[in-house]
């Protein structure tokens, strides 16, 4: 497909986990009171992964669970079909505890501002923490991640694709120009 | 799931496709977790205005209308009962409907004696219609949530038997039911005194019988439909007495089922008329899980409901 460029190969991938999941054991000094909540779907797949890195890290298991943000979207007052909603699922209380909230993508902010509202529905952690396995700017909320993967500046009409193992087949973060290349952005 | 929900109104499930249903029903089992939350509301249909017309009484249906509508943040109105309405004052119903509307409202769920009350008024507003039951036609979230449990306890609809047994030809809620099985691939038996089986109804691809036994022995869901007494203009039976000796699921009926075929019913039950008191408790029961049930699929299709664009 023209214009589609591979920006993070498969071991990029791999290590960027690797060292979020070191940060995240370093920085809450081990993992006794962290829980990890994935939001739907790559972040889920994403805290999977990071659950198991922290299991040979540490020995430990942590908890893990699935947010589905749908319902808190700000968008959802716009004319259309309503997006998919296939339910969040958390068998834990997180009062009290250290939440490392986990996306695939960290963009407008937008979808954190309604992981976080979603989250305070649920309980009263003692924190949330941000991971993100890529981080492309432009936000327009006050969001910042606490771990982040790989920064990749971009450009407003390219749009960043994060295709995983579980749900693909295959690992990599391709970008892709979206409205075709008479747009005024300048050419790689 | 493939297909995206674009319709404003649930009027019936006979206008419904397999997909849709199935929709609802995924979309169901995903909003019963909020009913566990501590915060057991979501931002979903905040500003949103909802108005339930029930012209009929209800407790069950409305207060289950009225807890998934508060659940989704929506705003909410509530009339019930032609007493205390402008219908009392010779208003008509398209003029209601529309002075309703003029107080910006989004949706109107509404449940009415007349039977395609809710389709009727589809052409008089602009507003989502959400039908609580019209009649003796459809009852779709009933349908829904009968469903939604079958699924949730047996695992699938397509293949299961099951059986509706009492006044069909004045059920709502078997004839959604009907629509909505058939169309997912289960087998329906329906069984009652002859006068209260509908002369049609076999066209609708139903198996009937007037034989207890026979309509129960190899099913994996019963539903007992109460004996709508205020629906019958002449009796249907000679007495509630004999109508419970003939066709009362109780222990001794019961050995001719399955060990764990479930017991359903859509409410309220007449206890020891069409079920016994220790049937309508024992672990066979879903009754209640029923009710539980009904407040995830009514958060559901309101949901769904609420992005649609198409009548």
């Amino acid at each position: 497909m023209k214009g589609l460029k591979k920006v993070v190969d498969e071991e990029q991938i791999r290590r960027a986990i690797m060292r979020i999941s070191h940060e995240i054991v370093e920085r809450n000094k081990g993992v006794d009171n962290v829980v990890l909540i994935g939001i739907r779907t790559g972040g889920a797949f994403l805290s999977a992964r990071i659950q198991n890195n922290i299991k040979l890290i540490e020995e430990q298991d942590v908890p893990m669970g699935i947010l589905d943000i749908t319902l808190y979207r700000d968008d959802l007052r716009e004319v259309g079909p309503q997006p998919e909603f296939r339910g969040t699922e958390i068998d834990f209380d997180i009062t009290g505890k250290i939440v490392v909230l986990i996306d695939d993508v960290l963009f407008s902010g937008r979808t954190i501002r309604c992981a976080l509202d979603h989250l305070i529905d649920l309980g009263r952690p003692k924190a949330i923490q941000l991971a993100v396995l890529i981080d492309r700017g432009h936000r327009e909320l006050p969001i910042r991640a606490d771990y982040v993967g790989k920064n990749i500046p971009s450009h407003m009409n390219e749009e960043i694709i994060v295709r995983l193992l579980e749900d693909t087949g295959k690992d990599e973060v391709l970008i892709i120009r979206k409205n075709g290349e008479d747009d005024e952005g300048e050419e790689e | 799931m493939a297909i995206k929900w674009k319709r404003k109104d649930l009027v019936g499930l006979k206008d419904l496709s397999k997909e849709e249903i199935e929709l609802i029903l995924e979309t169901a089992k995903s909003f019963k977790e909020i009913s566990e939350r501590p915060v057991k509301k979501v931002p979903t249909l905040q500003g949103k205005t909802i108005v339930n017309l029930f012209f009929e009484p209800s407790t069950r249906t409305r207060s289950s209308f009225e807890l998934a509508e508060k659940r989704l943040s929506a705003d909410i109105m509530s009339f019930s009962g032609t007493s205390t309405s402008s219908i009392v004052k010779g208003e008509t119903i398209k003029d209601m409907a529309r002075n309703i509307e003029a107080l910006k409202i989004d949706m109107i769920v509404v449940r009415h004696g007349a039977s395609g009350m809710p389709h009727r008024l589809t052409q008089f507003v602009n507003a989502g219609v959400v039908n609580a039951g019209d009649g003796i036609n459809e009852h779709p979230t009933q349908a829904l949530l009968d469903m939604f449990t079958l699924k949730e306890k047996k695992g699938r609809i397509e293949g299961l038997k099951v059986t509706f047994i009492g006044d069909i030809s004045h059920s709502r809620v078997a004839r959604s039911n009907i629509w909505g099985l058939t169309k997912l691939g289960a087998h329906v038996t329906v069984c009652g005194p002859a006068t209260m089986l509908p002369v049609e109804i076999a066209k609708m691809g139903v198996r009937v019988t007037n034989d207890l036994k026979e309509a129960i022995s190899e099913a994996d869901a019963i539903t007992l439909l109460r004996i709508q007494l205020e629906r019958q203009d002449e009796p249907l039976f000679p007495s509630l007495r004999e109508y419970a000796n003939t066709f009362q699921i109780n222990k001794d009926t019961l050995k001719y089922a399955k060990p764990d075929v479930l017991i359903m019913h859509p409410g309220p039950i007449n206890r020891n008329v069409e079920l016994a008191d220790d049937i309508a408790d024992s672990d066979n029961s879903v009754i209640l899980r029923q009710v539980t049930n009904g407040l995830a699929t009514r958060m559901a299709v309101l949901y769904l409901i609420s992005g649609g664009t198409e009548r």
